[in-house]
């Protein structure tokens, strides 16, 4: 099986000045990480905040620059799904627009090829046509959850990081969702890297799973033999809470 | 939220005040009831009558063909001030406020210089050094409310570039100037919009203080400004002078001023 992304030796840092005339101080916050994407693979990432979850989706993403190592992505244009479903849709835009914005930056659509896909779209992730005309104001947080994963998915990926992306909903809208992100993942062959704090939502959603603390990899390997035996005594507290 | 499609109604009666005084001024490029501009010794100071709607002034004109007259001059002036700084401030606003960095710096700064002199008195250097005329005036103060805008726009700007829907562009490839103008702006238009009418309410005054100071329209042509200032002459023995032009400033005003509170309330 072929992988989308291989990442090795990463290590990315800040500079942070506190004071004008010091020299700035150099702080690590991803040491050593090295880990595969398979094709067609959930990878859970789970850790405490601060521990540079965001800032290793950041790094995979080419947001922020990093200082060695090397990320190599074998498809085009990697998405992110992001946590707050109220500030991931544009408010004066049409749900049409939103999901036909993607295909505009690519070109070669017509009008009307654009406004068939977005159709088509919305009901892949669930919603009917009818919205297309809809602002994001008219719509619950898990049906603008379903726009923003439609969005991501215009551009057809193959790869997406889903930075925490069922934690601002509630329970039931949860599992909807969830569903959702596996049931796309069989049809269009996507791989997720899902970032979540969330250790049952990993365990449903995951093939494989990594745990970061520190910066670092501490453990990784198949969900059901991390979750369910842990080595690393972080691992196994982060499982017992 | 808009639950229905019921216009606002502060934005109906502003729009009311705005299109009468727009039509009468338009009217007034074609037909006055009077020779604007023509003098007549016999009916110098006339209160206001059916004959001379808001009485004649001190050359015998009547004031209400001069309104209709100096109406469009102020009104093009006002315009034509806050389309310059609009503008000009929307782009560098966005400018500034998506890019952040050193280019930001230097531009707020230079916008806190030209902040930090009374308006009206940069307005004079500017004018010293361009000349007098009507063209030179829209420029000083197009110039001088440029600042106003910028910041506005750039507050803005700076809100909305930490939202995830401008990353999510981003990632998709959406390049800067789209993000800024197609994703952003929109979001921004209705704040930028209700500084634009009070912009428009800010630059009517200055211009007729302007006028008032003698730098605005050349004598004879009319502005609402000039003329409240050759009314000034004559405020215990002629009312009536004053009047005309000073509440047609105020009704202008007021419309904008509705028009602006309107737009605000039925954004949000």
């Amino acid at each position: 099986m072929s992988n989308v992304l291989e990442v090795r030796d990463l290590y990315v840092g800040y500079y942070n000045k506190k004071k004008l005339f010091e020299p700035a101080q150099y702080k690590e916050v991803l040491k050593d990480i090295t880990f595969d994407i398979r094709e067609n693979e959930i990878m859970g990432l789970v850790g405490q905040s601060g521990c540079g979850k965001t800032t290793l989706s950041k790094a995979i993403l080419g947001v922020i620059p990093y200082k060695s190592g090397d990320i190599k992505h074998m498809t085009t244009r990697p998405q992110m799904i992001f946590q707050d479903p109220y500030s991931s849709l544009n408010p004066v835009k049409k749900i049409g627009w939103i999901l036909e914005e993607p295909l505009k930056v690519i070109g070669g659509y017509t009008k009307a090829e654009r406004k068939d896909k977005a159709i088509w779209m919305l009901e892949k992730v669930g919603l009917s046509g009818d919205y297309y005309n809809r602002l994001p104001k008219e719509l619950s947080g898990g049906q603008r959850q379903r726009i923003s994963i439609g969005q991501a998915l215009m551009q057809n990926p193959g790869f997406i990081i889903a930075d925490e992306p069922v934690s601002a909903l509630d329970v039931t809208v949860q599992a909807q969702i969830m569903d959702l992100l596996l049931e796309l993942k069989e049809e269009m062959k996507l791989s997720y890297l899902f970032i979540s704090h969330d250790i049952d939502v990993i365990y449903q959603m995951c093939d494989r799973v990594m745990v970061l603390n520190n910066g670092e990899i501490v453990e990784m390997g198949e969900v059901t033999q991390v979750l369910d035996n842990p080595k690393d005594s972080y691992t196994k507290m982060l499982v017992s809470l | 939220m808009r639950k229905n499609k019921k216009i606002d109604s502060f934005i109906l009666a502003g729009g009311l005040i705005i299109v009468i005084l727009m039509l009468l001024s338009l009217i007034g490029f074609f037909y006055t009831p009077y020779e604007p501009n023509k003098m007549d010794a016999a009916s110098k100071f006339l209160a206001p009558s059916l004959k001379h709607f808001m009485g004649t002034d001190h050359f015998g004109r009547d004031i209400f063909s001069r309104v209709m007259k100096g109406l469009g001059t102020t009104a093009t002036v006002g315009l034509s001030i806050v389309v310059i700084s609009g503008t000009a401030g929307a782009i560098l606003g966005l400018l500034t406020g998506y890019f952040g960095g050193i280019a930001d710096e230097i531009i707020m700064r230079i916008c806190d210089m030209i902040n930090g002199f009374p308006s009206i008195l940069l307005a004079l250097v500017f004018i010293s050094v361009l000349g007098s005329g009507i063209t030179n005036v829209i420029l000083a103060l197009g110039i001088i409310y440029i600042p106003s805008f910028t910041r506005i726009v750039r507050s803005e700007t700076i809100k909305y570039r930490n939202y995830d829907f401008v990353k999510s562009a981003r990632l998709m490839g959406v390049g800067s100037i789209r993000i800024m103008f197609v994703h952003i702006f929109p979001n921004i238009f209705s704040t930028f919009l209700a500084s634009v009418t009070v912009g428009i309410n800010n630059a009517i005054l200055a211009e007729a203080g302007m006028s008032y100071l003698g730098i605005g329209v050349n004598p004879p042509a009319a502005s609402l400004g000039s003329m409240l200032s050759d009314a000034q002459a004559y405020l215990q023995s002629a009312p009536w002078y004053a009047l005309g032009p000073g509440l047609t400033i105020i009704l202008m005003i007021l419309g904008f001023s509705l028009l602006s509170e309107g737009i605000r309330r039925s954004s949000c």
